[in-house]
Parts: structure tokens; C-alpha cells; sequence
């Protein structure tokens, strides 16, 4: 039985974080009416001129910044001709040989191993227009096209599906926190396109590679390459050869289809964007960005380990989305006790999040209100239980915890003389149960103990309720 | 008659309340119904709104208004983007087409009071040299109209040699402002590349091609640059450089200036009348108090093979967009999107339009970028480096514009390369980025006019100005007018 290795190489297309187009002044919002962000110049009107945004080529540096590339200090725009009907131009003003970013890697982790996933390159372009297919006609959306588009292309680096998906998990969370893109699959902000192939072990040229289009999910992309590399196997094995080709991942069918051969292949013509300048970065321009990085993921693993004294599996789960670590760190600045906010973030606010299936950002209860109710917490002004109750009253009905607990009156009771007597009231009234512990069931401690919240509608202080229960049952 | 006046005298006319916008425009307008079926300079003609726009000045001039070309009507080459107007740039595939934004050379203009009065003529995409190339018929030379009128601005150049409008506007990519201005004996300017603005103008070719005014005068030409130029945040090429002022610039005498002329250009077999009349501007010019250098263009000869190579490669991507997806014509019976392009490409493109869509697409392919664009792209720099090292001694160059004067229609049509070997002395200029000036210089012995160019550095606008206005006010050719001229000197 033959093993085959297998490689595997990424080109991530992601749309840009800025206000306006990569040529144009029209906003980039998503899910406005079909073309109502266009204008003659993302419309490809005769006359028009693209202008550089910027904005998108700073976004663009602090990528490569964050992936660890060299920025060049010279590059250029060039046009990539070929028709077709998401295209305004007819061509794609993009970057060939002189791309802003060059080199860099993304860190996976795969059970427990660590490996580095190279990047080749990393170039600006612009987005495309979007096709819509009805039942007789189809229409076009220029809304998108001109979106700044950012490519990143891996170095044929990865060996399996699983890693892929790692890549793309790592590549996408770096993305987030270098503040550049949403990254929202279904909005269309990243999109993936998959080269595969296989060899026998022990070869050492590369076989030929299939490019996979059309995965919208992560998963897709998983799935997508599952199925391609069976299918090599099978065309190998059977005799066959594989053919250099695009192929269409259909994930209704779980298959790929081919779309289009070598020989079929486009020849761009590329050659230099002569409406646009070259794009020259000084040292000092680029240090002025570097200085602005935001904290990488695994720089705020090891930050909320180091300042906030949590264990390194707290700081990699509040870590992992960045909305959900700056909602930790904003809670966690007005508490005493970080590792309480994190418990709190890690259980009911990530359970509440999925209940309803939205994200942080949409949560309900500002970091602040939650610090808040964490706070009534370590102050001992309410217990456990009666935060749960609230926690879910603020979900409910809105409002703040402190105002919560004085109008129900949950505060706890932590006098003394009032608990005393509810005590004396559950030992009079659970004779059984006094006799049980004091024949040695360490259980009744806890019934009794029970008996006294049912009594006090839950609101004595616990801790209180369990010491005095204690002395008295050992008197 | 008011229509006969150049544009400076009719601004001091308005000025002096002697006539009024509304009697110019309608001179303007009644000379247009007089020739222009016969001449075919303009492709159309919006006669209500310029009268209105006319009035409209008239009233504001009263309350005080001020703009530099208030209430003067302008002919515009269709290949400037008006708002309003159609935008044929003298294409089928565009038939129908209304602009529906305002070049910036056409926005300053109009802040200034100027009124869009027409759409002139041209070669299809400005690609020609006689606007033979039009899919709206031909253009006949005012001088005689057996004659092409040149190209690709043939129907600007044409209808200011005919006094169918004060002033115009062309574009300029290889020669398509200097050469119909040489051949209609007017004065036409090619700004120094990014001098003004290319948004709004359909792009023939990125790298080449600037707006250029037609008129009757150099001091008309320079106040036209005067309210275009300047940067343009819509257009990344247009430069940052500030605007010197043109008028400023212009004297009657050129003591103190060296004008050089190319040893490649005086090779001998120049047609006899274009050699007669620019020696004979030469002299004048040295009577004038220029000292005359000779200079050498050693890549010459490798400039006509560059710009066919250049030109035609941007311009198969510029001329991608038309597929009738969005605007323009498109044609029926289409079976998916990619015979939707085919179909209204082949029927919306003329012949020339496609030979040079084919040959840029060729040149960029696969396998013959390197032999082919790219090495142009080094050739141009060794032509730019030809003219850098010349205007090291002298401070413009002299040459004619045009090998020959206007030729007959149809003598070249059929001969397509034999067109383009016409633009020898033009091109050289564009590919380097300079500036160009043409004015009239006499007349051939068929009496057809000939034009003298003056090329300065880039940003040597005023200069070149100043030469020609000179040499203009010294001679007098440019007050001639078709009718009045009997064959030879004059």
C-alpha cells in the first residue's frame, strides 16, 4: 500500500476594514441596496481614474507587520486583464512581481506540536462585483466591487486538512486582532482558495496541483480538501494522472467539479498600472506603523497570564476571540478579583452568547454591569446563587445589579442574630437530621445548612449559615 | 462678424459691452449651419441650451460676475466627458452614450463661465490621423475639402479653422492636437504630461495622453492652459507643480533664446513645402533674435516603432470596459456574457480600433511582453534621455509637425502603417512627457497650411509660449482664413 505525502498551499482573500474603496470615495458598508456604493470610477465609466486609499496600504503593512514580513520599499499596482462579468474593467488592478509584503509565517498548534506555516507573499488589490443568478436572468452588484482586497498566499507549507483549517484559524485571528478585517465569512470579508496535491512517499518533486475554488466555510475548506485528496489517491492509484486544473467544491454534493484545464488557463497580461504612482515606504513611515501593532493573540495569552494571574487555560479561552479578551480586560480593570470575571465570562456569559447565538458584541450586559455583579459578589453583598438570579434578570429585563438587588430586596443577610435564629429554627424543626450528624453523617451538616437558605429564601450568607450550623451542632 | 473673433477679442468685447454672449453664440451657430454639413466637424450641436447658458452669462456679467471665460462657447472633442452631453468618442460602441459627470479640465472651465456648445468629430478612441476613422463620417479640411482635416481632433481643429467656433478642446497622444492644428492652420498646445488633468477624458492611452486646446491664437491657448492646468486629486498623475502665469510669459522679441534643431529631422526628404516653410520660420526666428543650435534625437528613428507598441498595449486595457454591460450599445441575440462582449465589441469597434486592440493585446501576451512592451518601455527612456540631453543646450526645439501637409481623403486609409509613419515628429514628444506647441507657418503649394512646432521641456510651457506667440505676432500666419489664400507664399 502506497502513502502518499500530501501538500498543501492557501491564497486568502481579505476585505479590508476601511471606510471607502481601494480607488474610490464609496463607502465599503456591507448590505446596502444593490449598487448604491458606486460611482463612475468603481463602475469602470470611460474617464474615470482609480486614486491609492491609503488607509487600505497602511492596513495592509500592519498585516505584514503582524505576520512577520518584510515590507518592500517599493512596489507597484499592475493590471491583471480578463473579462468577465463581476469585472467593471475588464481588468483587476492588483500587484504581480513588486507586492508590498514578502515572507512571514502563522504559528498552529496540531495535538499538542507547534509548526510554523510560511507565507510567500502578501499584495493589495481590488475586490470584484458581485454575481446574482434568478431563475431567467442574473444581475450584478457593484456595491463590492473595489473593495480594498487583501491576498495572502502560504507557502505550500501544510500536509493535512486538519492543518489547513489551524492555518486559517491562526491566520484569521491574527487578522481580527491587528484590527484590519472583520473576517466574517458570511459577510464575504475572507474568502479561500485551496492548491492540493500529492505525491508517494519517498518522492521528493511535488505532484501536480489542483486548485479548489468556492469554499465559503472553514469547514468547507476541510471538507474540500478532504475529498480532493481521496480523489487524487483514487485517479493515482487507478493508473491515472492528474490534470493542472481549477476545480469547484460543491458542498451540497461534497464533491469538486472541474471548472477549467491549464491549456484553458488565463494569460493576465500583466503589466504596470500606469494611472497609478508606485508605492514608496520610507523606513520612518514604516516604523511610524510598526509602532501602532496591536498586541498579537499569543502576546495577550501570555499578558493575561502574566498581569491578571490567570492559568494559561483561562488566558487562551478569553484570548481566542479578541472582542471576547477586551471584553475580560474591561470587566476585569473595575473588579478586585480577575479570576472571578473570567470565570464569569467563561461560563454564563459564553453559555448566554451561545444560547442565543450571537456574538460579544451584541451581548446585552456592558463589561461594566458585570463587573458590577461580580463586585455585590466579593463584597459578600449577595451570594452566589442570588448573582446567578440576577445575572438573568439583567439578561431579562435589563437594568443594573445594584438596583436589582435593593428593589427585590436580594441582598443577603449576613446579620448575625437573624441567621441565628432561622438556624435554631431548622435545628428545631429537622431533629432527625441534628441526630444523624451527631452520630457522624457529615451529610445532614450540609441538609441542615440547606434547610436554613430554604428558610431564608436564600439569602442568608452561606458561609455564615454553615459556621454557626457547625458550632451549634457540635455543642 | 463675431464668430470670426479670437477668443481674447471676444472677451474684450463682452468686456466692453460691445456685443453680448447671446450675439456670439448665435454667430457662432449660424456659421455652423452654414458649413458644417458640408465640413461634418461637429457631431452634434445643442443650440437652446448654449443660447440659454448664453443669456444666462449676459445677466450675471450685468451683477458683476467675473469669470475668465464668461458666457464664451467652447467646441469640446467627444472624447471629453461633459455632463449631459453625449460621449460618443466617435464609436459606435458608445452611440446613445451621455456623460454623466464633468471632466475636471470641463469643471474649471465651466466655474469660469465658458458654455459646452458642441461635440466635435474624430478618429474612433482618438486612435488616427486624418478622423477618417470616425463611425460618424469624415471630416473635411476647411482649406479644401478634398482634404483630410488631420486627426484625431480633426473636428475641433476643423471647425476653428472654419470660424464654426471661437475655440476648442482636442487630446493629444501621439500628435492628435498639433497635427490637425498644423493641418488646418490653427495653433494647438500638448501640455507637459500631468500639466492637466486626465479625469474625465476616455483614455486612448494612460501614459500619453493629455487635453490640448485648438484656437486661433497662442495668447488664446495659453489662457485655455491657463484655467485647466493644475493637480488633480482624481487624477494621480497630474503633478503637484504650481501654475506659473502663461500670458505673463508671452513677449513679442526671443532675444536670449537658443532654439535647437534635431540634425535627424533636417535629413533631406522632407516634402518640399514643409521644408520651405520651416526653414523660412527659422529664419524669422533668428531675425527675431534667437540663436539657432543644431541638436541631436539620436532614437529618432525607433520612436514611431515604440509608440505603436506602447500606446496600443494600454490601450487594449482601456478599452476593455466596453462590453455593454453597463452603458453604451449592446447587441442582441447574445447566448452568455463572454458572446455578449464578442458580439458588441465586433459591432461596436471599428476596423482600426481592433487592429490596435489586437496588436496591444499581442505585445503584452505571454512569451512577448519582454521582447516586445518592455523593451519599448526602455526605448521610451532612451528618447526621454535623447531630449534631456538636448534641452541642455537650448531652451526649445524647432521642428515641423507633420511630414507632409493634409493629404487627400482616402489616399492613406488603406495603408494603415503609412498613417502612422506620419506622426514621426509628433510621437517623440508624447513618449517622453514633453511639451508642444503647433502654429501656423505658411502654406504648401496646393495651399494647404503647414505648421511649425516648437517641443519644450516638461513643465517648459511658457517658453514654448513664448516662442510661438512671438513668431506668431511677427509673421501673421494664423490670421489667415480658408478662401482668402492663393496657393505658395502668401
Amino acid at each position: 500500500m502506497t502513502t502518499y505525502r500530501v501538500t498543501i498551499g492557501l491564497e486568502v482573500h481579505v476585505q479590508l476594514k476601511t471606510k471607502s474603496k481601494m480607488f474610490c470615495a464609496c463607502s465599503t458598508d456591507f448590505g446596502a441596496p444593490p449598487n448604491t456604493h458606486v460611482c463612475p470610477v468603481c463602475l469602470g465609466y470611460p474617464g474615470s481614474l482609480p486614486v491609492m486609499n491609503r488607509e487600505a496600504i497602511r492596513l495592509n503593512v500592519i498585516s505584514g507587520l503582524m505576520l512577520g514580513c518584510r515590507i518592500n520599499p517599493y512596489s507597484k499596482f499592475d493590471r491583471k486583464n480578463y473579462f468577465y462579468p463581476d469585472m467593471p474593467k475588464n481588468y483587476q488592478i492588483s500587484q504581480y512581481d513588486k507586492p508590498l509584503c514578502l515572507g512571514g509565517g502563522v504559528d498552529i498548534e496540531i495535538e499538542g506540536k507547534a509548526r510554523r506555516i510560511g507565507i510567500t507573499r502578501i499584495h493589495q488589490e481590488e475586490d470584484v462585483a458581485k454575481n446574482l443568478h434568478y431563475a431567467t436572468w442574473s444581475g450584478i452588484d457593484y456595491n463590492r466591487a473595489g473593495v480594498p482586497l487583501m491576498e495572502i498566499v502560504s507557502e505550500p507549507d501544510m500536509e493535512t486538512p486538519e492543518e489547513a483549517f489551524a492555518y486559517l484559524q491562526a491566520l484569521r485571528q491574527i487578522l481580527v486582532y491587528a484590527g484590519v478585517s472583520d473576517c466574517n465569512l458570511e459577510e464575504g470579508n475572507m474568502r479561500c482558495d485551496v492548491n492540493v496535491s500529492i505525491r508517494p512517499e519517498g518522492q521528493k518533486e511535488l505532484g501536480t496541483k489542483a486548485e479548489i475554488k468556492n469554499m465559503n466555510t472553514f469547514k468547507g475548506v476541510f471538507n474540500a480538501l478532504e475529498y480532493e485528496i481521496a480523489r487524487q489517491i483514487e485517479v493515482v492509484e487507478a493508473g491515472g494522472r492528474i490534470i493542472q486544473e481549477t476545480r469547484r467544491w460543491d458542498a451540497d454534493l461534497g464533491q469538486t467539479f472541474s471548472m477549467r484545464t491549464k491549456e484553458d488557463a488565463h494569460d493576465y497580461r500583466y503589466f504596470p498600472e500606469p494611472d497609478l504612482m508606485p508605492v514608496a515606504l520610507s523606513e520612518a513611515l514604516i516604523a511610524e506603523w510598526a509602532a501602532t501593532l496591536p498586541e498579537l493573540p499569543a502576546q495577550r495569552r501570555e499578558r493575561f497570564v502574566r498581569d491578571y494571574g490567570l492559568p494559561e487555560y483561562d488566558a487562551k479561552v478569553l484570548a481566542a476571540e479578541k472582542a471576547v479578551g477586551d471584553y475580560f480586560e474591561s470587566a476585569a480593570r473595575s473588579t478586585s478579583n480577575p479570576k472571578a470575571v473570567s470565570n464569569w465570562v467563561m461560563t454564563d456569559v459564553l453559555r448566554t452568547l451561545s444560547e442565543k447565538s450571537i456574538s460579544i458584541t451584541e451581548f446585552t450586559i456592558p463589561p461594566d454591569a458585570l463587573a458590577e455583579l461580580i463586585e455585590l459578589t466579593e463584597s459578600k453583598v449577595i451570594n452566589s446563587n442570588t448573582a446567578r438570579e440576577v445575572f438573568a434578570l439583567m439578561l431579562t429585563d435589563g437594568g443594573r445589579a445594584k438596583a436589582i438587588v435593593t428593589a427585590r430586596g436580594l441582598a443577603q443577610v449576613s446579620d448575625s442574630a437573624a441567621i441565628e435564629k432561622i438556624v435554631d429554627q431548622a435545628i428545631a424543626e429537622n431533629a432527625k437530621s441534628v441526630e444523624d450528624f451527631r452520630k457522624g453523617k457529615a451529610a445532614a451538616l450540609k441538609f441542615l445548612v440547606g434547610q436554613v437558605m430554604r428558610l431564608s429564601k436564600g439569602k442568608a450568607n452561606p458561609q455564615m449559615v454553615s459556621e454557626l450550623m457547625e458550632r451549634k451542632l457540635s455543642n | 462678424m463675431l464668430n470670426t473673433l479670437t477668443l481674447h477679442e471676444v472677451l474684450e468685447k463682452l468686456g466692453r459691452r460691445e456685443c453680448r454672449s447671446a450675439d456670439v453664440v448665435q454667430a457662432v451657430l449660424d456659421a455652423i449651419c452654414q458649413k458644417d454639413e458640408g465640413l461634418h466637424g461637429y457631431l452634434t450641436v445643442d443650440a437652446e441650451t448654449a443660447l440659454a447658458q448664453a443669456r444666462e452669462a449676459d445677466v450675471a456679467r450685468e451683477s458683476g460676475a467675473k469669470g475668465r471665460l464668461l458666457g464664451v462657447p467652447l467646441a469640446i472633442k467627444d472624447v471629453l466627458n461633459v455632463k449631459g452631453q453625449p460621449c460618443t468618442c466617435g464609436s459606435k460602441i458608445l452611440k446613445g452614450y451621455v456623460a454623466p459627470y464633468d471632466a475636471t479640465a470641463i469643471a474649471r472651465l465651466r466655474a469660469e463661465g465658458a458654455i459646452f456648445l458642441g461635440r466635435t468629430n474624430m478618429d474612433e478612441f482618438a486612435m488616427g490621423s486624418s478622423t477618417e476613422n470616425s463611425a460618424y463620417g469624415i471630416t473635411r479640411n476647411p482649406w479644401n475639402p478634398e482634404y483630410v482635416p488631420g486627426g484625431s481632433s480633426g473636428g475641433s481643429a476643423a471647425v476653428v479653422a472654419a470660424d464654426e467656433a471661437i475655440a476648442a478642446l482636442g487630446s493629444d497622444t501621439g500628435g492628435s492636437v498639433r497635427q490637425p492644428a498644423s493641418f488646418c492652420g490653427c495653433v494647438g498646445l500638448k501640455p507637459t504630461y500631468g500639466r492637466i488633468s486626465r479625469y474625465g477624458l476616455t483614455a486612448y492611452a494612460s501614459s500619453l495622453d493629455q487635453i490640448g486646446p485648438i484656437t486661433k491664437s497662442v495668447r488664446d491657448a495659453a489662457l485655455l492652459l491657463q484655467v485647466m492646468a493644475g493637480q488633480d486629486p482624481a487624477d494621480s498623475s497630474s503633478l503637484p507643480s504650481p501654475l506659473p502665469d502663461y500670458a505673463a510669459a508671452l513677449k513679442t522679441d526671443l532675444k536670449g533664446v537658443v532654439l535647437g534643431l534635431p540634425r535627424e529631422y533636417f535629413v533631406g526628404g522632407l516634402n518640399p513645402d514643409v521644408e520651405r516653410c520651416v526653414q523660412e520660420a527659422i529664419d524669422a526666428c533668428r531675425r527675431l533674435g534667437a540663436e539657432i543650435v543644431e541638436v541631436s534625437l539620436p532614437h529618432t528613428r525607433e520612436a514611431i516603432d515604440t509608440y505603436y507598441i506602447i500606446a496600443p498595449a494600454e490601450a487594449s486595457a482601456n478599452l476593455s470596459r466596453f462590453d455593454g454591460v453597463r452603458y453604451g450599445f449592446r447587441a442582441a441575440g447574445a447566448e452568455d456574457p463572454i458572446d455578449l462582449y464578442k458580439k458588441t465589441r465586433a459591432q461596436g469597434f471599428g476596423p482600426e480600433v481592433k487592429r490596435r486592440i489586437i496588436l496591444g493585446t499581442y505585445v503584452l501576451s505571454s512569451g512577448y511582453y519582454d521582447a516586445f512592451y518592455l523593451r519599448a518601455q526602455k526605448v521610451r527612456t532612451l528618447i526621454r534621455h535623447d531630449f534631456e540631453a538636448a534641452f541642455k543646450s537650448c531652451h526649445a526645439i524647432l521642428s515641423p509637425v507633420a511630414p507632409t501637409p493634409a493629404y487627400k481623403i482616402g489616399e492613406n486609409s488603406a495603408d494603415p502603417l503609412q498613417m502612422y509613419l506620419g506622426d514621426v515628429f509628433t510621437v517623440p514628444v508624447n513618449l517622453a512627457g514633453l511639451c508642444g506647441l503647433s502654429v501656423p507657418c505658411g502654406f504648401s503649394s496646393g495651399s494647404l497650411p503647414i505648421g511649425l512646432q516648437v517641443v519644450g521641456p516638461a513643465l517648459g510651457e511658457e517658453a514654448i509660449l513664448r516662442i510661438g506667440y512671438a513668431y506668431e505676432q511677427a509673421t501673421g500666419w494664423g490670421g489667415r482664413r480658408p478662401g482668402t489664400v492663393q496657393g505658395g507664399r502668401s
